[in-house]
């Protein structure tokens, strides 16, 4: 299949079900409505189900039923709808359900506004939810990589019977371009043998549940959960190092962010000014290794962020107090314009910051 | 020698955390009976509420999801419309199904979710000791009603039979008691029925279980039942509030 061109949500949508997903539960809210506007018109073609729920409550909550009978399953939202499903995500994780949630960032705190933003970075890597539990992040910056997410988050979901979050940004959302299907190689998944499909001849019951009352099991088996994501942490870390041979400053960025600073850069080079970018693709778990690679070389770092300063302190424990880590950031839905990020890489090396 | 009675195949040997004289041990068996003689246990899919039945998923022998608080008829939706050809019902309390997961039965109802609901009406909170649930009747007293709920105050208790029945997605609404022998058979009855029309592919099916909670009632199970009686049932009327025959 050649290149197609496609807005974000719904190439997001089409990848999902490319990828497998017959199931998709949500609520509508922008800027994220096209997700749910292809599904509802694709999956009757496939034989899937797509169901408008009553609530981002209860989408999540169809969710975690659908995910516990052994559907791969997806919802989609954006921030102040993510917010209500953290419920039902810290139930997910706590049951061991594989899915995937995709937030669609917009500004808040609050209703905020609809213009993008990635101002949800601490609510998908912190918590967010109740609990000692991780969902594992992926960030696309652009929409051929979003593409390829899909099926990567469906798969490390079951592999790890985990939740997992693509958190894009409105813009992606929003923006077209070519994209282009690629048939993956089938990957070997374990069985979803724990799955309530009916006890059919089966001899013990399947129950999905995250209730123990029995606080020594529940240590128990939060520390299996812990191992999970240990495992995780050492398997599935993803990111991009841009121009970072012989950079004197390294800007981290992720997502649309990550495309300005992109372009902020070849900027910087007519100037002589050598500027790297590490690209964070999981959030969680972080990519340390990179900030390994460069922290000796480089004179500081600058994570650069449509937030208030948020995956800037994970940049900091990355760094480790090896080199000053500065911070710059538009918020409430304003983008980062080029002039401005290649302003603030002036500053740095000119010892003004 | 011929046995005449046996414990039903649908619930485990788990022992139970129910209170003595507490009606979930009947309504219990009432539904473990129902899907064993209509012999689809190993294809029923349970979801618990939380509340007192919240160990639910200990009790009944088959496959079982243990929801949020009043978010059940969700979680059922999701396991049917996975496994349309599976029974899927969902055990909530008036405190999960009334109060906090109101949306989410309406929204059930609604949309003729093909699942079954056992809505086990005690008029009070049991699991967190004794507060006011939104079917406590008035001048009931509760740790949250101290003085007897008050109108004024606390609001109207809900008639949710009455409520769901309005909507064109319930195939089949009833209310029934489990106070006497009569009314125990009855509510039997019902919940059979309730599975047969999910069978039959009908829509969204409810049965409301008038019950007691005589620990937090502060009574004995005999008065307990008695109170049901004297105090529930007559704002609580017992009866069909939608059936298939009128969905048609």
């Amino acid at each position: 299949m050649g290149k197609v061109l496609m807005k974000g949500n719904e190439a997001l949508a089409e990848a999902a079900i490319q990828a497998g997903c017959r199931h998709y539960f949500g609520y509508p809210i922008t800027p994220q409505n096209e997700v749910a506007a292809y599904m509802a018109k694709r999956m009757p073609e496939v034989g899937g189900v797509f169901l408008q729920a009553e609530s981002e409550v209860s989408a999540i909550n169809m969710i975690y039923g659908a995910a516990g009978a052994g559907a791969r399953v997806m919802t989609s939202s954006s921030s102040p709808g993510i917010s209500l499903m953290m419920e039902g995500i810290s139930y997910i994780a706590g049951a061991e359900l594989p899915c995937l949630i995709v937030n669609i960032m917009r500004g808040g705190p609050g209703l905020g506004d609809i213009q993008p933003s990635q101002s949800d970075y601490f609510q998908a890597t912190k918590g967010g939810g109740h609990g000692d539990y991780r969902l594992v992040v992926f960030a696309p910056a652009t929409l051929q990589e979003m593409v390829d997410l899909v099926q990567e988050a469906f798969d490390v979901a079951d592999r790890y019977r985990n939740p997992v979050m693509i958190l894009g940004d409105g813009m992606l959302g929003q923006m077209m371009e070519a994209v282009e299907f690629k048939q993956k190689p089938c990957t070997e998944l374990p069985v979803k043998d724990w799955a309530t499909t009916g006890k059919g001849t089966r001899t013990r019951n399947n129950i999905i549940n995250s209730l123990e009352l029995d606080p020594i099991k529940l240590e128990e088996h939060n520390k299996k959960l812990q191992k999970k994501y240990e495992e995780i942490a050492k398997n599935e870390v993803r990111y991009e190092m841009y121009n970072c041979e012989n950079a004197d400053i390294i800007a981290v960025a992720y997502g649309t962010t990550a495309r300005i600073v992109k372009s902020a850069i070849q900027e910087a080079k007519k100037e002589g000014l050598n500027v790297g970018l590490i690209r964070p693709i999981t959030l969680w778990p972080f990519p340390v290794e990179p900030f390994e690679k460069v922290a000796d070389k480089v004179k500081a770092f600058i994570s650069v962020e449509m937030s208030a300063g948020q995956m800037v302190e994970d940049v900091k424990l990355a760094v480790n107090g090896k080199k000053p880590v500065y911070f710059y950031g538009r918020i409430g839905g304003m983008v980062p314009e080029v002039k401005d990020v290649l302003g603030e890489f002036r500053k740095i090396a000119g010892g003004e910051r | 020698m011929a046995v005449v009675f046996q414990k039903t195949k649908g619930l485990t040997d788990k022992p139970t955390h129910y209170c003595p004289g507490c009606g979930h041990g009947i309504i219990h068996r009432l539904v473990a009976e129902s899907l064993e003689e209509l012999g689809v246990l190993d294809k029923a899919i349970g979801v618990a509420p939380v509340g007192c039945a919240v160990l639910a998923y200990e009790y009944f022998n088959c496959d079982m999801q243990e929801a949020a608080h009043g978010r059940a008829p969700a979680v059922a939706t999701g396991i049917k419309r996975v496994h349309p050809d599976k029974v899927v019902f969902t055990y909530q309390g008036d405190g999960d199904l009334a109060a906090i997961g109101t949306a989410e039965i309406v929204h059930a109802a609604a949309r003729g979710e093909k699942i079954t609901t056992i809505f086990v009406n005690n008029a009070i909170y049991g699991m967190t000791g004794g507060q006011m649930a939104p079917t406590t009747l008035i001048g009931q007293e509760t740790t949250t009603t101290p003085y007897g709920r008050n109108a004024e105050r606390n609001g109207y208790p809900i008639r949710v039979s009455e409520m769901l029945a309005t909507l064109s997605g319930a195939a089949y609404i009833e209310r029934v008691a489990i106070n006497d022998i009569r009314n125990i058979r009855n509510a039997k009855k019902a919940i059979k029925k309730a599975f047969e029309i999910q069978l039959a592919g009908k829509g969204f099916t409810l049965v409301e279980i008038l019950s007691t909670c005589p620990t937090n009632w502060g009574m004995s199970p005999v008065e307990a039942m008695n109170w049901l009686k004297d105090n529930m049932i007559p704002y609580y009327p017992l009866g069909v509030f939608k059936s298939p025959e009128e969905v048609k």
